[in-house]
């Protein structure tokens, strides 16, 4: 079983929640990347998703668009990042999924982008841009090296396709709160509980929710219905207003920790 | 061999596909459906070809093009003068079609990316015509480029919504347009303006252009009594291209070149020939080939034309490529410019910068065929939106003189 699932499987016998901070890597640089991932496990994330920055990210909203325009900038591939992982995977406890579009993936060749992520101990990849109709290759090489593949559920997905994804999915499945783009919201539509129950009445694996989530009530809420939350946007707000300073790592440090904190408590 | 593409998941070969966020792909099996449905019902198509006789002006002539077939001194020279459609290019065979589908759909709002402009009008008009909400994504650069047709569009009620992300031109209008899309798709169609996207849009958009190659089959059976040697046509997304070609794929006496923008020269790496000089990928919802980096990561195109201006092309060029059937070239900007005055000078007629790219591929071809062989080229678009931008380059280099 891959780590990922496994970190969800005792957050549910303890009763307790999955926390899923996401940061794009080498957003301003690497340095800060490592000193970011070390911070949130620090404050309680169970997970850290890693964005790989592109080009053309057409499901990410302007935070995450600048972010990935800074990484690039600073010359961040996939290769990099798993190389960076490899350096800090003996430090980092928790698990890392790598959240990139499919054509940085794709590019190098399946087996051999596979081969980069084992060597860093990378433990899960998501590609928004990549339903599982089109994800036979990579399923099938994750379950060959114990990485999760990932796929999403989205407010406009018909039960067909709950069915379709739940049977596809290792780790987790990654329902998106809104129909949109990333980034983060005031308010969280109440829906999200009924598409939840959805999910809940075909499959047992366990459901994490992002996009929009912003606010240790919203992470609270989610709580309540969810196996997990995950917050990026919101994340990278912080950083960005404040320079990506030490201050700056602080404040984030903090921000995981309420939400951390409004997860384990549920206060709303 | 023509009939069975795409498959039923909307795969050309190793091609295609539908590479989108999870919230697209109800919207994406709707729209299959719906399409389904339309295809098979007699009302759809009298409606479709009604609009395009009436509001389009349909059908378009082929042209015996007699001073420049005299110009070259080989083969029989035909344009297919797609530039005479209602709004100046054969992109509203295409936006009439998908507009009356949003309408089935119960859509109210429809949206569009634009490159030169030509398909935001065409898309605008089609939206004016049925009262459907309309808004346009369009790069920064393209904006100053085609600065006609944003007024054109404006005048017709739609929103242009300038991108000003990455390289402002065509790529990333399209990257805005799917983030609207992602956003509003339960009340909105996405009205992709080539054979390019998601399945099924390569599939649906050649459908809807078709037309040229059906009309140009009748055509030129009137006019020569039998079908033609070659046929050429500029190849950005691809949709002129395979509505002309598609009609003649399984004719084996008919060849086929398309010609990709060449920018600068491929050398530089300052062009748009993603079929010649790019590698498989994925952008915008299928599988292709692409102007990318070895991480992945997708270049800037460059060709003086803004419908070219393109680092994609769409799934079955690639197919066609692969199968070698269609045959691909690259004519540069400055041959394309070239073409452009020489159009206009021998037969009146001033062509897209899109469709110039198709005209300078006659100088290479016509010389060196016979007299009775007949070429038929596409004359995509017309070319006044591209007066102004031609008017500085030219300008500029007959200062230098």
């Amino acid at each position: 079983m891959d780590r990922i699932s496994k970190v969800f499987q005792s957050a549910r016998k303890d009763g307790r929640k999955v926390f899923i901070p996401f940061v794009t890597a080498g957003d301003p640089d690497l340095e800060m990347t490592r000193s970011l991932v070390t911070i949130l496990e620090k404050n309680g994330a169970d997970i850290i998703e890693l964005g790989v920055p592109f080009s053309d990210p057409l499901a990410d909203g302007p935070v995450i668009q600048r972010a990935s325009h800074r990484a690039l900038a600073k010359g961040a591939t996939l290769r990099k990042i798993c190389h960076f992982i490899e350096g800090i995977r003996k430090d980092i406890k928790i698990p890392i999924a790598l959240m990139s579009y499919y054509n940085p993936v794709l590019r190098p060749g399946l087996d051999e982008t596979f081969r980069w992520m084992v060597d860093a101990g990378v433990d899960g990849l998501i590609c928004p841009d990549l339903p599982p109709e089109e994800g036979e290759e990579l399923i099938s090489l994750g379950q060959r090296h114990g990485i999760a593949v990932i796929f999403f559920l989205a407010p406009t997905s018909t039960m067909k396709r709950i069915s379709l994804v739940a049977e596809k999915a290792t780790g987790f499945i990654y329902y998106v709160s809104v129909t949109g783009v990333t980034g983060a919201r005031d308010d969280l539509p109440l829906s999200i509980r009924d598409h939840i129950k959805e999910i809940r009445s075909v499959t047992d694996m366990p459901v994490a929710v992002g996009f929009g989530v912003s606010t240790p009530e919203h992470a609270a809420r989610i709580a309540e219905w969810a196996d997990g939350v995950i917050v990026g946007s919101a994340i990278i707000n912080i950083l960005e207003e404040n320079g990506f300073s030490e201050h700056a790592l602080d404040l984030t440090g903090d921000f995981a920790a309420k939400i951390k904190h409004a997860m384990e408590d549920r206060i709303s | 061999m023509v009939e069975i593409m795409p498959d039923a998941n909307g795969h050309f070969g190793p091609y295609g596909g539908k590479y989108v966020p999870e919230t697209l792909m109800p919207a994406l099996e709707e729209l299959e459906a719906a399409y389904g449905d339309a295809k098979k019902d007699r009302r759809f198509h009298e409606e479709l070809e009604y609009y395009l006789r009436q509001y389009v002006g349909r059908p378009t002539p082929l042209y015996f093009a007699r001073r420049l077939t005299d110009h070259f001194g080989g083969a029989r020279i035909y344009l297919k003068r797609e530039d005479l459609c209602h709004t100046g290019a054969h992109k509203i065979n295409n936006t009439i079609g998908q507009v009356l589908l949003a309408k089935r759909m119960g859509k109210g709002r429809v949206i569009a990316e634009t490159g030169a402009g030509q398909h935001g009008v065409a898309t605008a008009t089609a939206a004016a015509m049925f009262g459907l909400e309309c808004q346009v994504y369009m790069g920064v650069e393209d904006i100053r480029r085609q600065r006609l047709n944003v007024f054109r569009m404006n005048l017709l009620g739609s929103k242009v919504t300038p991108v000003k992300s990455g390289s402002q031109t065509l790529k990333d209008a399209m990257n805005e347009a799917i983030r609207d899309w992602v956003t509003t798709v339960r009340t909105t169609h996405y009205v992709i303006g080539s054979v390019a996207g998601p399945h099924p849009y390569p599939m649906m958009v050649r459908d809807f252009q078709t037309v040229i190659g059906n009309e140009t089959q009748r055509q030129v059976m009137e006019a020569e009594g039998r079908g033609p040697d070659f046929l050429v046509a500029c190849v950005g997304g691809g949709s002129n291209s395979m509505g002309l070609f598609y009609r003649f794929l399984d004719d084996k006496g008919v060849s086929m070149v398309g010609i990709e923008a060449g920018g600068f020269g491929v050398n530089t790496g300052k062009h748009a020939a993603s079929i010649c000089h790019g590698s498989i990928g994925v952008l915008h919802g299928s599988k292709g080939y692409l102007l990318q980096d070895e991480d992945g990561q997708i270049k800037i195109a460059h060709s003086v034309s803004a419908g070219l201006d393109y680092p994609g092309v769409g799934p079955e060029h690639c197919y066609l490529r692969d199968s070698g059937r269609v045959k691909y070239e690259v004519i540069t900007d400055d041959e394309a410019l070239e073409a452009f005055q020489l159009c206009s000078v021998k037969e009146g007629i001033i062509p897209a910068l899109e469709s110039a790219h198709a005209l300078a591929y006659l100088k290479k071809l016509a010389p060196a065929l016979e007299k009775d062989k007949i070429i038929i080229v596409c004359l995509s678009g017309r070319g006044d939106k591209d007066v102004q931008q031609a008017t500085q380059i030219l300008g500029a280099a007959d200062g230098q003189d």
